[in-house]
């Protein structure tokens, strides 16, 4: 890789803006990773529309810290990047890409909604865009979690499985005290899935620290190489 | 001094969303205000979505229709708040959105079909060809549709 790093000095609000960008671009691209090999063309259609919205909050987020975005995007090591575990995680199979998509937007939705009334004015501005946006996600994910969980036995097994998997990564999704409010938000859709949550206890941690799996460095690799090898390639 | 004002503003109302050619950038409502500051013609628009890819393509398009017509200094502007929403977009564009196929915003559900006005129509899937629009199909001739969401 020819271009270093860039080296970042986090105010605590640039802190927050990378945290909330962070967990947008990634899920973002994990998103676009099915375009080509979706279940239906319809399906196609819907998650890279929803990766659109997704990395499209993640440039304001960006641009509203001041610094270059495409820096921030293509020019940080994975220990500057501050997103949820839970959304480098790869997309496994489609239950598990939905299961996230629905525990992950059901946060976000409810922070992007509190956020409209931020004192912070670019924060505030995005949030009424996203609100809109991730209202149409969880209801997405809702609907497709209800068909698999009640769907067949195979795809019961494989929406349980992917609860079970994921669960353990949801402690980061909100802060502690948003907690109640998402167990409330997401757990009527899965007992109309017929799927069962696992109790609350010992949940992975670190992302929003820098210290995340061997799976973002990946992600990233694949993501970064273009930008990393050219420096300032225009086409 | 009014004149160049208003001439320029005609200029950008003018441009056309490269996604749906049938309406300017005025009729779908991101076209928030025209300025003079300086010689330099201010252009301010507002996203549709967050991620709409049109954006970028507007803002050429903006800068080089107000080239064409003879204004050097050209800036565009995009503000996110107050937030876009489709209650901008005009009876105007809304009728042409019609003509072209695709069913305006409407908080009626659900919409109209475009083809042949038929109010029996279901939702295939909230996402559709873009961003703004989800996939429908009438119940009565049987044609799917685009629909602009309501937003």
């Amino acid at each position: 890789m020819a271009t270093t790093s860039i080296a970042l000095d986090e105010s605590p609000r640039i802190r927050t803006l990378l945290t909330l960008a962070d967990d947008a671009l990634i899920l973002g691209h994990r998103l676009s990773e099915w375009t080509g090999h979706a279940p239906t063309l319809e399906e196609e259609l819907a998650l890279a529309n929803i990766a659109l919205d997704l990395i499209g909050q993640a440039r304001a987020l960006y641009q509203a810290t001041g610094i270059d975005e495409d820096a921030l995007a293509y020019l940080r090591d994975p220990h500057q990047f501050r997103n949820a575990l839970a959304v480098e995680l790869p997309n496994g199979d489609f239950a598990f890409t939905i299961v996230r998509l629905f525990l992950v937007s059901a946060a976000s939705d409810a922070f992007w909604r509190g956020a409209v009334g931020a004192d912070d004015p670019d924060i505030a501005a995005i949030a009424g865009k996203a609100e809109k946006e991730t209202a149409y996600h969880v209801r997405h994910a809702a609907d497709w979690l209800v068909r698999l969980g009640d769907g067949t036995a195979e795809s019961h097994r494989r929406a349980q499985s992917a609860l079970d998997a994921l669960w353990p990564y949801t402690g980061e999704l909100t802060a502690s005290a948003d907690r109640p409010a998402w167990l409330h938000a997401v757990g009527p859709v899965l007992q109309r899935a017929t799927l069962t949550p696992p109790a609350d206890g010992w949940m992975q941690s670190g992302g929003r620290q820098g210290r995340h799996t061997e799976h973002l460095g990946h992600l990233l690799a694949e993501m970064q190489v273009l930008p990393r090898t050219y420096p300032g390639a225009t086409w | 001094m009014k004149a160049r004002l208003a001439e320029a503003r005609a200029v950008a109302a003018g441009v056309e969303d490269p996604e749906i050619p049938v309406l300017t950038i005025e009729d779908l409502g991101i076209l928030r205000d025209v300025r003079l500051d300086g010689d330099t013609v201010e252009v301010v628009v507002t996203p549709t979505y967050s991620g709409c890819p049109a954006m970028n393509v507007i803002a050429w398009e903006i800068e080089a229709a107000l080239h064409r017509a003879g204004f050097a200094s050209v800036r565009v502007r995009s503000v996110l708040s107050p937030a876009w929403t489709t209650d901008w977009m005009s009876e105007d564009g809304k009728r042409k959105l019609r003509a072209y196929g695709i069913a305006p915003p409407d908080r009626s559900a659900p919409p109209a079909c475009p083809q042949c006005g038929s109010r029996s129509t279901e939702l295939i899937s909230p996402f559709g060809s873009t961003s703004c629009k989800a996939l429908h199909r009438c119940l009565s001739c049987r044609e799917p549709f685009d629909a602009f969401k309501c937003h």
